[in-house]
């Protein structure tokens, strides 16, 4: 039991599937977000791929505050990826709204609406940042890292 | 052919035991290459198995029963199929099958094709229906030439055994049957320039975009032994003689299905997606003309007597 279990973190550890939703931000740390995928940086190497389903996915990726048209597409995403999940903030949008905060428009941040695990800042953050967020969510994926205790308990929301 | 050949078929060459890894090793290499191509690193060599075991680790979609019940059972069924179908391939020189295994053989090779179909329409997702309708079309636009191509081989050899296919002399109407089924491998095997109903840039994964946790893990197993099967095929039927020896078929065979494989993967990531008109265009321009005209020379095999 005990190797299985040990198997199965591993293999957590090792192929981490990432779905992507820009829930109404600039765009610009989509564009750092692919430059990931491309030679310079591949991300494949570490078993990362980008998948289209969120049924597929292991961890969500959100770029953008989150405004009140893009909320419920937001919540139906998360609900619809199978357990364990984990979620990464891509920049400082979905962390504090950034220069959107205030608008009657926004429903961020993030952490209002969903247990946000990993907070990558920077407008946009560098793909070095963005890898590392996701290493540390895989971490949290394979058990190794402790997850944040509000985010197990649901104070956040 | 006695209970413990059929075992040992299924269970270990070249069923469960030699398949899975294989096609694990195949999944494997097609993303390698694909990612040196494209001049980036690729992933290891072990990546298919953990994503597997992920997969299979991932907790379930509640569902309504009826619907989990064809959700987990249509991958299944797909893979015991791409099984089966390997189980029946005649790779030592020492097998003998059985009469019509090359019909039951090519009934196998279509049950993943369907079970995708069917699995686009349970999943009630608008792209998984998308996805099953393309691949419905699809598999009538390539069977065509497919289909012509075996019943030309089958001609030929006077015989639906597969050793007795094998086995027979190197011609021209082999050569060009051969020739066809390798023509229907990238649309079987639902990759580029063909991969018109898993379009990830349209459709996300066509008929699977529903399916997570076992189930995917399933599919992606049932792909692995597509592509085992499938390259093991044309590997079977175009390779005119054999060793006589165990490990020197087991050799051959195994190597030359994966240079199947790297050539395969070299035109997907050389060539963009078709169109689906486009992709029956081919299919039924070259293809039909191939198949036609071996089917041609094998109904009267005076005329390539005549050109000779």
């Amino acid at each position: 039991m005990r190797l299985i279990k040990k198997l199965v973190s591993m293999a957590r550890r090792r192929s981490p599937w990432l779905f992507h939703l820009n829930t109404g931000g600039c765009n610009g740390c989509d564009i750092e977000f692919s430059a990931c995928l491309a030679p310079r940086y591949d991300v494949e190497q570490a078993g990362i791929l980008l998948v289209g389903s969120p049924r597929h996915a292991d961890i969500l990726c959100v770029t953008g505050p989150v405004t009140r048209g893009t909320r419920a597409a937001l919540e139906t995403i998360y609900a619809q990826m199978p357990e364990p999940k984990v979620v990464v903030a891509l920049g400082n949008c979905p962390a504090t709204c950034d220069v959107f905060a205030g608008s009657p428009a926004i429903e961020g941040p993030l952490d209002r609406i969903l247990p946000v695990d990993v907070y990558v800042p920077g407008c946009p953050p560098r793909p070095h940042d963005l890898i590392k967020g996701v290493a540390q969510a895989v971490a949290i994926l394979a058990d190794q890292q402790p997850r944040d205790r509000r985010i197990i308990e649901g104070v956040n929301q | 052919m006695s209970w413990e050949k059929v075992f040992f078929a299924l269970l270990i060459f070249p069923g469960l035991l030699y398949a899975v890894p294989t096609a694990w090793l195949m999944l494997w290499l097609e993303r390698k290459f694909r990612a040196r191509m494209q001049g980036r690193i690729g992933p290891p060599f072990y990546q298919p198995f953990f994503d597997f075991v992920k997969l299979m680790a991932k907790r379930r979609v509640l569902r309504p029963s009826f619907d989990s019940i064809f959700m987990m059972g249509l991958p299944l069924v797909s893979v015991s199929a791409g099984l089966l179908a390997l189980a029946l391939l005649p790779i030592s020189s020492d097998s003998r099958g059985f009469a019509g295994d090359l019909v039951l053989l090519v009934a196998f090779l279509e049950v993943p094709s369907l079970c995708s179909v069917l699995a686009g329409f349970a999943s009630r997702s608008i792209f998984g229906q998308v996805g099953a309708t393309r691949e419905a079309i699809l598999s009538i636009t390539y069977n065509l030439p497919f289909l012509t191509a075996i019943v030309a081989l089958a001609y030929s050899a006077q015989s639906l055994r597969l050793v007795d296919i094998a086995a027979s002399p190197a011609g021209g109407v082999r050569a060009l049957a051969v020739l066809t089924i390798c023509l229907c491998l990238p649309v079987k095997l639902r990759i580029n320039p063909f991969s018109v109903s898993n379009a990830e840039q349209e459709i996300y994964s066509g008929p699977a975009t529903e399916f997570s946790g076992p189930q995917l893990a399933m599919w992606e197993l049932a792909h692995g032994l597509e592509w085992v099967a499938l390259t093991g095929l044309v590997v079977c039927l175009g390779l005119t003689f054999r060793t006589g020896t165990w490990i020197g078929d087991f050799a051959i065979y195994t190597s030359l299905s994966l240079v199947l494989v790297i050539l395969l993967t070299i035109l997907a990531t050389g060539t963009a997606r078709l169109k689906i008109q486009q992709a029956a265009r081919f299919y039924w321009r070259w293809g039909m003309g191939l198949s036609l005209v071996a089917l041609i020379l094998g109904v009267f095999p005076d005329i390539e007597r005549f050109i000779r």
